[in-house]
């Protein structure tokens, strides 16, 4: 940071921090410690119990499997539209790179509407490839939809700086030295930005894991089936069974704070490199 | 070469054989990417106007002028007329602390105000629930004093703003922390105070940021669907928002008054969006 000694003639910071930390505290921290001293309420057995039913295995595994797929093909999908917005130049880029922020702009049941009314089996798409027996909607590929949808734009909005800042030299010194494209590619290009990638791919499978509003609609909430574990917490609270919802929540939360702690990790050597290279 | 005036673009420099793709590889790629991008962005989108317009225009407006739509509406209102501000207000003051001294920890606080972005909305939902609910902590002492925060205004208030917390901050405390400190400590020196150097030194500089937070966290404030669904208890006319009235239309089977309101919402993130591209073209004038 520039400016030394900026605590003695910058006014304010006891009061901004503070307050910060209060904000956050009552807001945030407090409320979300409450999921855990409810949890504590169950012995260990129960709470062991209330997590590995097989309702509950089941959907976790369709909430992280979804979620892991859906990030997969966003990292694939995203790598390629921050590429050709970042080095091609076609009519109405512009216009296609604001399409890219919709999903975060965008109310999540809006989301989950339209897309099971596309993919349902009368709808646009839907229509196309139920004569070939493809169902989307009400399976976990409406699932992993709606989370394609629901990620894309942490994909793309992290490798495109990177792209945009990454030095052309390195490429021509390999090509110069005889690479082929692809070859320069895999060799040079994706290694540096693969902790973009990661990033991304991380915090679309993070907000995957988590989404509720853009789901519900397309998934068809059949137990072991296509039912996802936020779904289930709902179900949970709406029989009263908080200390069931509040189980599966504490399992969530875990999960989402280790990804959390990562995607920060990741990020923190980004810069650092960033910095390094300025 | 040295001195000569003339401008390259970086995409005339001649490059190397295979420093870049073939055009028909080019244009395969573009495709690939429309394609993609028409399939789970695009279509969607325009499926909602559509299906919003498919029993004419009469059933639209009626859809958006009924009594339960107009409550929803107003309460979307009032909603994001809360939490906007105290969040603003909350990233201003972080973007303050974060960017302009120094301290340990401040890697953790980032995190922390991360916190409700990986946090299922469903969970921000349930947090309060075990808060303020009628078997949650304080739920006793609230029914006791007749004070209601859950299934009621002020718990789709405090799950929406648990959402909204980190917009404003995240997007002040990089453009903060690029600016540094020295105009402020220069304002300083000349003897300007506390509040005054906020206002005439720092928030010219981050008005265009601080308004496209302000419009982001507006957009999720309005949109919430997952949080607020938990404590709302949907009570039609009384706690639901517009996005819980797109689902009770949905789930009724009508579908195009479900997408006449979605429309609305269609219409926000638009917006949002637009107002995105024109910061983004001032920040970058300058």
């Amino acid at each position: 940071m520039k400016g030394s000694n900026n605590k003695k003639v910058l006014p304010g910071f006891g009061i901004s921090l503070g307050f910060t930390l209060f904000y956050l505290s009552l807001i945030v921290l407090i409320p979300l410690a409450g999921i855990f001293f409810k949890s504590f309420e169950l012995t260990w057995a129960e709470f062991w119990a209330a997590v590995t039913n097989p309702r509950v295995l089941a959907s976790y595994r369709i909430s992280f499997g979804s979620a892991l797929w859906a990030g997969l093909i966003n990292a694939v999908f995203g790598l390629l539209i921050a590429w050709v917005l970042v080095r091609y130049r076609f009519p109405g880029k512009k216009l296609i790179d604001s399409l890219v922020d919709i999903p975060f702009a965008l109310p999540t049941a809006v989301a989950g509407i339209a897309l099971t009314t596309i993919y349902a089996k009368s709808g646009w798409i839907g229509s196309l490839l139920d004569p070939l027996g493809i169902k989307i909607a009400y399976t976990q590929a409406g699932i992993t939809i709606a989370l394609i949808f629901i990620g894309l734009p942490f994909v793309v909005r992290t490798v495109q700086p990177v792209l945009q800042d990454f030095e052309r030299e390195m490429e021509d010194a390999a090509a110069t030295l005889g690479a082929y494209r692809f070859r320069t590619f895999r060799k040079v290009i994706l290694p540096e930005l693969m902790p973009a990638l990661l990033t991304g791919f991380a915090l679309a499978f993070a907000r995957g894991i988590g989404e509720y509003g853009s789901v519900v609609f397309i998934s068809g909430n059949m137990p072991m089936k296509t039912e996802i574990a936020p779904l289930l917490i709902m179900t949970k609270l709406e029989q009263y069974d908080y200390a069931g919802a509040t189980a599966i929540a504490a399992v969530m939360l875990i999960v989402s704070f280790i990804l959390l702690l990562i995607i920060n990790l990741l990020q923190w050597r980004m810069q650092r490199k960033a910095a390094a290279n300025a | 070469m040295a001195g000569a005036v003339t401008v390259f673009s970086k995409e005339d420099v001649k490059r190397p054989k295979h420093s870049t793709e073939h055009p028909v590889v080019q244009w395969l790629l573009i495709g690939l990417a429309l394609l993609f991008l028409a399939l789970v962005v695009l279509l969607p989108l325009a499926s909602v106007f559509v299906e919003a317009l498919r029993k004419g225009v009469g059933v639209y407006i009626d859809a958006l002028t009924e009594p339960d739509a107009l409550s929803a509406l107003k309460l979307t209102l009032i909603v994001a007329l809360i939490a906007v501000p105290a969040n603003t207000i909350f990233g201003v003051a972080a973007a303050w602390a974060i960017s302009k001294f120094k301290f340990r920890g401040k890697n953790f606080l980032i995190t922390l105000i991360d916190l409700p972005f990986a946090v299922s909305p469903v969970i921000a939902g349930l947090i309060y629930m075990l808060m303020f609910g009628a078997q949650g902590f304080f739920g006793p002492w609230l029914s006791d004093n007749g004070i209601q925060i859950m299934f009621a205004v002020p718990g789709i208030v405090l799950a929406t703003i648990f959402v909204t917390v980190p917009f404003v901050a995240r997007e002040l405390i990089p453009l903060m922390q690029a600016q540094g400190v020295q105009e402020e400590e220069a304002a300083s020196v000349l003897g300007a105070k506390g509040w005054s150097i906020f206002w005439r030194v720092t928030l010219p500089n981050i008005k265009w940021g601080l308004l496209y937070g302000v419009i982001l966290s507006n957009a999720r404030a309005m949109g919430e669907f997952g949080a607020v669904s938990v404590v709302s208890g949907h009570i039609r006319g009384q706690t639901n928002t517009l996005p819980l009235h797109v689902e009770i239309l949905y789930n009724e089977y009508q579908f195009s008054a479900s997408f006449a309101v979605a429309s609305l919402l269609v219409m926000l993130a638009v917006v949002t969006l637009i107002v995105k591209a024109i910061v983004e073209r001032k920040s970058s004038s300058h």
